[in-house]
């Protein structure tokens, strides 16, 4: 036996409320991500995302009184991603209780940013993602995947998977890699994507991005993936954390 | 109130996590570098995480080194936790450097060799007879997330040690090749994985641990 494949819930937090629709039948506040976080660790998650999509910097200060609210009561790792530009702002959520932080656009600007973060708290506190799509039109990159900004709706010209590479090298201690062709359409994770990925980068891979069924996260684990993510099947009650791990525990996976 | 607990506040590790979960299995959890009540405590846990060199270099700006060897001394529980745990060993390796650390037990800590590194997530762990840690607990994963371990525990090996006293208990995980995953001789316990973030197992760890403590 070998570590587990983690399976990790992501929840979407704005002024301190989930904002994404979520379908538990017996919570008594559905849009609270402490309770929420609190539900996905009963269920056997084995980490819990937060994703901070705040547009002003006074809900971002709320964020910071979710995470340590989360941490009083959640006891296994949190990460928190979203508008994270220096490593002050690191250093403000791992106070809090984070154990990760999730970095991104600020990142691409300034790739710098890794290694200041691996240097200050080490690198197993920087979870580096990835927004990534095929390249259409004249665009091209060696992979055939670039990097986008804005959920997905910028193209940077800038490789995939040589980005992830280069963070790798930089100090990222994990890459999530979300499919921005994948994401939403619940068909299943970017599998030539992950392995393209999985070839060149030596640091924990997190998929994301497709999730429909108990499936499609074998598929991503038996394409490289250390940890699947996902979003929406989890909050709408498509799929619970369990029958995941039922599926990838069939298929002969190693799950908590 | 529950055992009185010091956990080590010099500026490493995700000491809220430790303080809470602390509190969670019922200890009197007080979160200081003060020295003084770091010798007095029931236990004392001395948390760490990132680099070695760093952490080390935090623990003697307390003088936390002096408190843990002092406390060892008088047979008093102290409990590492990742990098609090590294420490405790002769020395740290990492990027081709070589930092001292306290030295309680030989050997070096090197980094993993495995496909992928650093080892995150759930790993089992393979429990020797008579822990008092692990007790009720062997079958259960705990939450790791290092770059670097102890790949060898000396320490006990040798028949001709006093045999007065019972030899180091030592636990053991696999990421790429064997390393230590925890330890327990005499006072001095230490985990290289994160109890305080290892859901219900690692809460029943920390009780395990309290409950010793005298």
């Amino acid at each position: 036996m070998s570590v587990a494949i983690r399976v990790i819930p992501c929840l979407d937090v704005d002024a301190g409320r989930v904002v994404k629709g979520v379908n538990f039948a017996d919570l008594r506040d559905a849009g609270d991500p402490v309770e929420l976080a609190g539900r996905y660790d009963a269920e056997g998650a084995d980490e819990v995302t937060f994703l901070d999509v705040s547009a002003s910097s006074g809900d971002r200060a709320t964020m910071i009184d979710v995470v340590r609210r989360t941490a009083e009561q959640v006891f296994v790792p949190l990460t928190v991603g979203g508008g994270v530009r220096s490593t002050d702002d690191v250093d403000r959520l791992l106070r809090a209780g984070a154990d990760k932080v999730g970095v991104n656009t600020a990142a691409i600007a300034r790739p710098e940013l890794i290694a200041e973060i691996a240097q200050r708290f080490g690198s197993q506190v920087l979870t580096l993602s990835v927004d990534a799509r095929r390249v259409t039109g004249d665009v091209t990159t060696p992979s055939g995947y670039e990097v986008t900004t804005h959920g997905g709706r910028r193209g940077t010209g800038i490789d995939a998977v040589e980005w992830a590479e280069r963070a790798a090298r930089l100090g990222a201690g994990e890459i999530l890699l979300n499919s921005m062709d994948a994401d939403g359409t619940t068909s299943g994770f970017d599998l030539e994507m992950l392995r393209a990925v999985r070839e060149r980068v030596q640091v924990p891979l997190v998929a994301s991005g497709g999730a429909g069924t108990p499936e499609h996260f074998v598929e991503a684990a038996r394409a490289g993936a250390d940890a699947v993510l996902a979003a929406s099947v989890f909050h709408f009650g498509a799929l619970t954390v369990g029958q995941v791990k039922d599926a990838m525990r069939a298929a002969g996976l190693d799950v908590r | 109130m529950g055992a009185r607990v010091v956990v080590l506040d010099y500026g490493f590790g995700n000491v809220r996590s430790a303080v809470r979960a602390l509190e969670r299995v019922g200890a009197d959890v007080t979160l200081t570098a003060d020295r003084a009540a770091a010798q007095d405590a029931d236990g004392l846990v001395v948390p760490g995480v990132g680099a070695f060199a760093a952490c080390m270099a935090g623990l003697k700006a307390v003088r936390g080194h002096e408190v843990v060897g002092r406390r060892l001394a008088g047979n008093r529980p102290v409990l590492g936790i990742c990098v609090g745990m590294q420490v405790m060993f002769d020395a740290g390796v990492e990027h081709g450097e070589r930092t001292e650390g306290i030295g309680e037990w030989p050997g070096v800590v090197e980094r993993l060799q495995a496909p992928v590194v650093p080892h995150m997530g759930w790993s089992p762990v393979e429990v020797p007879d008579g822990s008092v840690l692990f007790d009720g607990l062997a079958d259960e994963r705990f939450y790791f997330v290092h770059s670097y371990a102890a790949q060898t525990f000396t320490k006990g090996h040798d028949e001709h040690a006093v045999s007065r006293f019972r030899p180091p208990r030592v636990t053991w995980a696999d990421h790429g090749g064997r390393f230590v995953a925890a330890v327990e001789d005499g006072p001095l316990s230490a985990t290289q994985f994160h109890p305080e973030k290892s859901g219900d197992a690692g809460s029943e760890l920390l009780r395990n641990w309290l409950s010793a403590l005298s």
